[in-house]
């Protein structure tokens, strides 16, 4: 800085313009602060009261003004898996179909539209999911699961409609394009030579893939995957108007249940007691909890990769 | 010949599958805009636009306050966010490189992958509590809060773009530093700043967790930042799960012209960057 301090009105530009951006910038870190305190400064009263145990225990009642979490967890859980299970192999078949077997002129379109499912607001995944999706199963899918696995307790019972299946399905549409456009990313990145070594070998297209593309990205791919799980975790809006809300733990998916972020947008307004109040609160901040280690993981796996790339972090 | 053939099969039943893939993909974004249009189109007519809702379950009414609502909430939580994302972004891409600059970029992106109803709960307690009562000021809080980590990072990156030749050369001809960056490398890079915040807006304009407990909605038209204020998204959401048919179709309308915005600011984020840097170069 020295070197530019020839006036004292050059010097005193500087500071003040160094001082400002320092301020904007240190406002991140401070949020992240505050929002750490409130929630947990709230949730004190529920955290005091009933210890571990509010992690374990299935009681919910405000009448009598206990609390616990574990339907929320396990629902949270079940749901985002279910989104994992069928989004990850049609994100990552997606990412390898664009990057290395798509025709060049198709690439950049079809990349465009699959990001246009992040565009379409959460709410609007609700809204298609209550009048399009869930008449769609009831009419046709989930006659068919039915007949096929209604044998296993998962697609046992009758099918409300709202359901942690409904939740899975929507929530899997929701993640699939941050998943694809990050193993896209990754797969961009890595090296030519990998592809040219195996097929000058003899390896077929996909043998190329699979034996020299994939395990070199091995490590961001996972990053995506784990990044569209953090995603899954926190989705509030398009889960609470399909999952039903109801706060029991069952095996069937066919049935209602309940998600962390889907118990704080439905019952925030409702909670009376400040116990109740600090419970939603408890959630919040293990949610809070979950989605930070969940992203940080995803972001270290992506940067083992992608670090060379700007393109790495802004996918995340 | 026979393994030759067979490696071959299944390397382009492979192939197919993945191409397979990526039309089950498109597929739900086929199926999503097809039904907004279908549904929401016949709504869209004058009284959606310039009436606000008439008492549940009558026929008619419209959705002005909600329309209204949300461009304001959304600006105002642009005129809080952008700024201090911006900055902040210019401040990586300046001052970045010691523990600060870590520091900021790590929470950051933390921040940016944390679930919009804890932001939600978060200014809860900061502004409605204190206050007293939900205001469309706090949900512009909760939505700048939401911006400002996007904003920081797309910010960051454009601006690390502009070339060092550019700034060195602004130095040498004797700028301070804060001209150099303000008027030579922050302006080069100033479309791909505007893109960015552009995405950013078109991001938060959708949301609606964060706003159940700020600004809450409101069935009236309100333009006042210190009550309660509705949203086309909050709208949505007390429709789309309420009990009356007319409900259910105004819904679709307003989703409609929700998707629109989004993708009208999206659009334009695309065309700023495009013009100006190949007209640059």
């Amino acid at each position: 800085m020295a070197r530019y301090r020839r006036t004292r009105s050059v010097a005193l530009g500087d500071r003040v313009f160094h001082a400002a951006l320092w301020i904007c910038a240190a406002s991140i870190p401070l949020l992240l602060l505050a929002i750490v305190l409130e929630l947990a400064v709230t949730a004190w009263p529920a955290i005091t009261r009933f210890g571990w145990g509010f992690l374990v225990s299935t009681a919910w009642d405000p009448v009598t003004d206990t609390y616990g979490a574990l339907p929320m967890i396990v629902g949270t859980a079940v749901s985002s898996l279910l989104a994992l299970l069928i989004a990850v192999p049609l994100a990552l078949g997606v990412a390898i179909f664009l990057t290395e077997f798509a025709p060049l002129w198709m690439r950049e379109p079809i990349a465009r539209l699959v990001e246009l499912l992040a565009a379409i607001p959460s709410v609007v995944y609700g809204l298609w999911g209550i009048f399009v999706l869930i008449p769609l199963l009831r009419e046709y899918a989930v006659p068919l699961l039915q007949r096929a696995f209604g044998w296993t307790p998962l697609f046992a019972g009758t099918f409300y409609g709202n359901s942690m299946l409904a939740a899975g399905i929507i929530l899997a549409i929701m993640i699939l394009p941050y998943i694809s456009a990050v193993a896209r990313e990754v797969l961009l990145a890595v090296p030519n030579d990998q592809r040219e070594a195996a097929l000058a070998m003899g390896a077929t297209r996909w043998e190329a893939v699979w034996t020299a593309v994939l395990p070199y990205g091995k490590a961001g791919l996972m990053g995506a995957v784990v990044l569209g799980l953090g995603r899954a975790l926190g989705e509030t809006m398009a889960v609470t108007m399909v999952i039903g809300n109801r706060h029991e733990i069952g095996l069937s998916l066919l049935q209602p249940g309940y998600t962390m972020a889907a118990a704080i947008a439905n019952e925030f307004a409702e909670a009376v007691t400040e116990l109740h109040l600090a419970a939603l609160f408890e959630i919040g901040l293990i949610l809070f909890a979950i989605t930070v280690a969940v992203n940080a993981a995803a972001r270290l796996l992506v940067w083992r990769v992608a670090r060379a790339s700007a393109a790495g972090s802004r996918a995340l | 010949m026979n393994r030759r053939l067979r490696r071959r099969l299944l390397s382009g039943a492979f192939i197919a599958a993945t191409a397979l893939a990526a039309v089950l993909v498109l597929l739900p974004l086929v199926l999503i805009l097809f039904d907004l249009v279908a549904r929401g189109a016949s709504s869209l007519n004058l009284e959606f636009f310039i009436r606000n809702p008439r008492a549940p379950g009558q026929p008619g009414g419209g959705v002005a306050n909600a329309i209204v609502g949300t461009l304001i909430i959304v600006g105002t939580a642009a005129a809080i966010g952008l700024p201090l994302g911006i900055g902040a972004g210019v401040y990586l891409a300046e001052f970045g490189h010691g523990k600060m600059g870590w520091l900021v970029r790590f929470v950051a992106d933390v921040l940016n992958g944390t679930p919009s109803i804890v932001i939600g709960v978060f200014v809860w307690t900061w502004m409605v509590r204190p206050m007293g009562h939900f205001s469309a000021l706090a949900g512009a809080v909760a939505l700048a809060v939401l911006m400002i980590p996007m904003v920081t990072r797309t910010t960051e990156e454009i601006v690390r773009l502009v070339p060092g030749a550019l700034r060195e050369a602004a130095l040498a001809l004797g700028y301070p530093r804060w001209r150099a960056a303000l008027s030579v490398v922050v302006r080069t890079a100033w479309p791909g700043i505007v893109t960015g915040a552009l995405v950013g807006v078109a991001r938060i304009a959708g949301e609606t967790a964060p706003l159940l407990f700020t600004a809450l909605g409101n069935l009236n038209f309100k333009t006042d930042l210190l009550e309660p204020m509705q949203t086309l998204s909050l709208q949505i959401y007390v429709y789309a799960t309420g009990p009356f048919a007319e409900w259910h179709r105004l819904a679709w309308g307003a989703a409609l012209v929700l998707m629109m915005m989004v993708l009208v600011l999206g659009l334009l984020a695309r065309y700023v960057s495009r013009t100006r840097f190949s007209g640059g170069r």
